[in-house]
């Protein structure tokens, strides 16, 4: 038996397939995947993410240890901002993606599950000395809402005081206390909240948003989401041998004021000269057009060389395949081993789907 | 149509005896739960001759390909083209509108070699 949220039964109960996930009992889904899929694009799923890593940090110098620590610059962020970022280890790897909440007097770290060890001591080994409290907050649940109807729904479950202040958030804004912190940030392309509440509030809330329509999504469903939204996913798309300008994601680096000398700033500077001059590879997408699936593995083969695909899977809102694969620089074909098969593939930005649409030319 | 009316193949697929002489092959209920949602499926061609053991279709679904194995010899009678457009059927009547393939068998021998429901059912216990 693996570890288990408070949502645990409420999976069990809807008929979840559950799976291991990096040592978590995590419904994988409830009957149908696509299912799942075309419902959080159409209307509204919930997925429960209590398996991933939400740190706290306070304290005089927590500001000037984020902005040593994360690639982004925390600087920029005012209360109710939230950013999509980086830890990077000296050598420009990707230690974990996160999302970093700036709230009032302090910073909520939303990291991924796997790498929960290995990111905490990391952070506590920076944080020596410090004036800063660093917590680890497992005593918290985070449901994830998202899909066109996710916020009106949502609000027909709230005190009006607390739909009136998640009506007011943009995207990548945050509100709210430890009974119930409200961020409108997500992982499948679409609009939506990630409700953080209270262990013991987190099944209550869970059937309400299903009460209300709200359809249970696993995790099968949102790595097809993120997919097609062209969102990466650690471990696959990047991992510590990565450099972010080799995983598409250099836009997550706050490369000005020059003099912020965050971990891995030497590291990816002389990347983005390797990038320049074709010595990195990059992140692309992929389409295929005929029948069959790309998958995680593959090898591909373009004009310029061998290449690899990182993430690869059916796209149910597309009804066709499609892929994010690492390949050299400024390649214009491309072909992918499917069984043994060469087949030829369409080269994308790495974006498939935003807001229930097609989004690649 | 009853379970107990179908054999199988350790490697998954049933396969049934019709009133006309020639069998029908599918994929069985575990294997469609192992596999999940099913978004294409690859056919052989109608008229090939292929051997007990042989691969003659791909199943691809959400999760990953699989190659499906004609539990007997002989050749292939007709396909089911329905599922060209819909390959869920092999989700929802795995048993039934979701089957693959019909075969004309070439050596009845080799179906008693097959596993019947309760054999095949411990054997992925």
């Amino acid at each position: 038996m693996g570890q288990r949220t408070p949502l645990y039964q409420k999976h069990v109960d809807a008929g979840a397939k559950i799976v291991d996930f990096a040592g978590w009992d995590m419904p994988l889904h409830y009957g149908s995947q696509i299912a799942e899929h075309r419902q959080v694009r159409d209307h509204a799923g919930v997925f429960d993410v209590s398996h991933m890593n939400v740190v706290d940090l306070d304290g005089s110098e927590a500001e000037a240890f984020l902005r040593r620590m994360l690639c982004g610059d925390v600087a920029k962020l005012q209360p109710g901002a939230a950013l999509y970022t980086l830890l990077l280890n000296e050598e420009g790897g990707v230690i974990d993606d996160l999302i970093v909440y700036r709230r009032e007097g302090s910073w909520r770290l939303v990291a991924n599950c796997g790498t929960r060890a290995k990111v905490l001591a990391w952070l506590r080994q920076h944080a020596a000395g410090k004036q800063l409290a660093l917590r680890e907050r497992a005593d918290l649940a985070i449901l994830a809402v998202n899909g066109p109807a996710a916020i009106a729904t949502v609000a027909t479950l709230l005190a009006p005081a607390q739909a009136e202040s998640m009506h007011a958030l943009r995207p990548f804004e945050c509100a709210g206390s430890d009974d119930l912190f409200i961020a409108r940030t997500g992982y499948t392309g679409e609009d939506g909240v990630e409700l953080i509440v209270p262990a013991a509030a987190a099944p209550q809330l869970w059937d309400k948003l299903v009460a209300a329509g709200v359809r249970p999504t696993g995790l099968g469903a949102r790595d097809t989401l993120r997919l097609e939204a062209g969102m990466n996913l650690y471990g696959h798309d990047m991992d510590e041998k990565t450099s972010p300008l080799s995983a598409n994601l250099a836009w997550t680096i706050a490369w000005e004021p020059a003099d912020r000398d965050f971990i891995g700033r030497a590291a990816v500077t002389r990347d983005r000269a390797l990038i320049a001059e074709g010595r990195l590879p990059v992140l692309t997408g992929l389409v295929l057009e005929t029948r069959g699936v790309l998958r995680e593995g593959q090898e591909v083969t373009t004009d310029r060389g061998k290449g690899v695909i990182t993430s690869g899977s059916f796209a149910p809102t597309l009804n066709l395949s499609i892929a994010l694969a690492r390949v050299p620089v400024h390649i214009t074909a491309c072909t992918v081993d499917l069984r043994g098969t060469p087949t030829p593939v369409r080269i994308v930005k790495p974006r498939f789907v935003r807001f229930g649409k097609k989004v690649f030319d | 149509m009853t379970k107990s009316s179908l054999k199988y193949a350790k490697s998954h697929e049933w396969i049934r005896v019709e009133a006309d002489g020639t069998a029908t092959v599918g994929i069985s209920e575990f294997a469609q739960d192992a596999l999940g949602d099913v978004v294409f499926v690859e056919l052989p061609q109608g008229g090939a001759t292929v051997n007990a053991g042989q691969q003659v279709a791909v199943v691809e679904s959400v999760k990953a390909a699989s190659d499906i194995y004609s539990p007997v010899s002989g050749r292939i009678a007709a396909v089911n083209d329905a599922l060209k457009d819909k390959p869920e059927l092999l989700n929802s009547s795995p048993l039934d509108a979701g089957w693959l393939f019909r075969i004309e068998v070439s050596n009845a021998a080799e179906l008693d070699a097959l596993l019947d429901a309760s054999a095949y059912d411990s054997s992925h216990d």
